[in-house]
């Protein structure tokens, strides 16, 4: 079930909360401790935008255990622009065609099913940017 | 004079003796345990029968896939080795390079004097969801696999960047694919002992845009071995050719493929094989052959711009005017690579380690590539948070 293990994550899952390194200002996510750019002490937090661009995709046909439903979806590499990247699934795509520099912001959407009787899984996931859509 | 003494005595020669290879496919009738017992059987047969002390296991998927872990010791137990030190090593793809770096340290330290590195995967007797859920464990569980990620989606998104940022013809990475499938065809050991030509590559069906089927690897059973002695100097009846190990590294970075500066870059291919050069004091020209890992054809290219046998973004031109091929400046895949020898996960790497040596003990048969004397062998793990790479290098006048 690993219930306790999504629970420690809904932070970062649900909010985007990671960190900022009081040191050299790096914005870290997801959050981590040790600032990965100076490799000192960081803790304390920082509230991403929740918005970014593609920085490259692609289409999973062929899904893991827990993700079959789904598929086939698109998932990837998302550039904050804060500037950390993360991993997430693309969705509410409508007609729109996927490209590299495509603007995209966070949405909450379910992760993962285990079955009927299995936990279902939250976080986040990445839609077009909803302002610049409606302005198109 | 002490001093140098000791540093002589500490950087005796390791030998890699013997070796042995399972065909990689779907073995239906053989479980983890036979598989690794008929590649154990064949290298110490190679080896002339000699006993190891210590037995290192490469392997990524049993915990998984045959709900085993302690590999190590069940495999020694079940050829007939009860007894003896025996240790798992897991790095994902790199598990193989990983086992072999671990058996060079305990060679080296002398306090072992034989030892058995041993790669295994057993795939086939799962679901194909299950076997890319256990898959994907070679990435970030809690901010990658848990989003759906797989290895190759993974590659795809690392190629559809590659061909954007090098404005790219769309079938340029065809030729690592071709070139695999040529040299796999005198393969006794390959899957896929066919060759294709690049209208196969144009008209393959795809995987995940845009990885098409030849640019990724088969995943299949299968078991390598080395059989590795420390060189105390005296004349010996060794079976084969001496192939030593010139230089090992292994270096590792963040896992999450998200979590790195560039992507593109593979820093710990190109750290570590730039260490392997320094130990071993050798330049890129003194590389008689490169095996790479080409679970996906994209690595191929990133590796040979991370190693700099390229410049970056260059490296799909090495296969489209076959600077890779056996005849050619730069030998890839040589027994046909993950692409056509077929990927066994942790094992990997013990294959091309093997083969490699067969190369330079001019064992290679009608694959083989003329007048080589020094290999190196690279191996990552996942999108390449762990390299192991190593330089083998034909002791002379053996």
């Amino acid at each position: 079930m690993e219930a306790s293990r999504h629970w420690r994550l809904k932070q970062e899952r649900y909010t985007l909360m990671g960190e900022i390194c009081p040191h050299c200002k790096e914005k870290i996510f997801p959050p981590r401790d040790f600032c990965p750019a100076c490799g000192e002490d960081a803790r304390n937090l920082f509230q991403f935008s929740g918005r970014g661009e593609v920085y490259s995709f692609t289409t999973v046909y062929q899904a893991p255990a827990g993700y079959e439903e789904n598929a086939p979806y698109t998932i990837a590499l998302v550039r904050l622009e804060e500037g950390p990247m993360l991993t997430a699934q693309l969705t509410d795509m409508g007609d729109e065609t996927v490209e590299i520099g495509m603007p995209v912001e966070m949405v909450t959407r379910r992760l993962r099913s285990d079955g009927e009787r299995g936990m279902l899984v939250y976080g986040y996931k990445f839609r077009p940017q909803l302002a610049r859509a409606i302005s198109a | 004079m002490i001093a140098m003494e000791k540093k002589k005595k500490a950087l005796s020669d390791i030998i890699i003796v013997g070796i042995g290879m399972t065909p990689v496919g779907e073995h239906w009738g053989k479980s983890i345990r036979e598989l690794a017992l008929d590649a154990i059987t064949a290298a110490r047969s190679d080896a002339a029968g000699l006993k190891p002390q210590a037995i290192f296991v490469a392997n990524m998927l049993a915990p998984y896939l045959s709900g085993q872990t302690q590999l190590a010791a069940l495999l020694a137990d079940f050829a007939g080795l009860r007894g003896i030190e025996a240790v798992t090593l897991e790095a994902a793809g790199a598990s193989g390079g990983i086992a072999l770096r671990q058996a060079y340290l305990a060679l080296a330290s002398g306090l072992v004097d034989t030892a058995l590195v041993v790669g295994v995967e057993k795939v086939t007797d799962r679901s194909s969801a299950e076997l890319e859920a256990a898959l994907s464990t070679a990435s970030d569980a809690d901010h990658e696999a848990v989003h759906g990620i797989t290895s190759t989606a993974q590659a795809a998104i690392l190629m559809r960047r590659y061909i954007y940022e090098n404005n790219m013809p769309a079938d340029a990475l065809a030729y690592f694919s071709i070139n695999a499938h040529t040299n796999a065809v005198t393969n006794p050991n390959a899957m896929y002992r066919r060759a294709i030509q690049i209208e196969d590559y144009t008209h393959a069906s795809m995987v995940s845009e845009p990885v098409n089927m030849f640019d990724a690897a088969p995943i299949a059973d299968g078991a390598a071995a080395l059989f590795l002695v420390r060189d105390d100097g005296s004349p010996n009846m060794l079976p084969h050719p001496r192939v030593r190990i010139a230089a090992s590294a292994a270096i590792s970075t963040a896992v999450a493929l998200h979590d790195r500066t560039d992507p593109l870059e593979l820093y710990t291919s190109a750290e570590s094989s730039k260490l392997t050069l320094q130990q071993a004091g050798l330049k890129h020209d003194d590389i008689d052959l490169f095996e790479l890992h080409d679970q996906y054809s994209v690595y191929a290219a990133l590796s040979l711009e991370a190693v700099g046998f390229a410049e970056r973004g260059q490296g799909w031109r090495l296969a489209l005017d076959g600077a890779i091929s056996r005849s050619g400046r730069i030998p890839i895949c040589t027994f046909g690579g993950s692409k056509a020898r077929g990927d066994t996960g942790g094992a990997t790497g013990v294959y091309q380690l093997a083969e490699a040596t067969l190369q330079l003990q001019g064992r290679a048969g009608e694959n083989q590539i003329a007048n080589a004397k020094i290999a190196m062998v690279q191996c990552l793990g996942g999108t390449g948070a762990t390299a192991a790479t190593h330089i083998l290098e034909l002791v002379d006048g053996s």
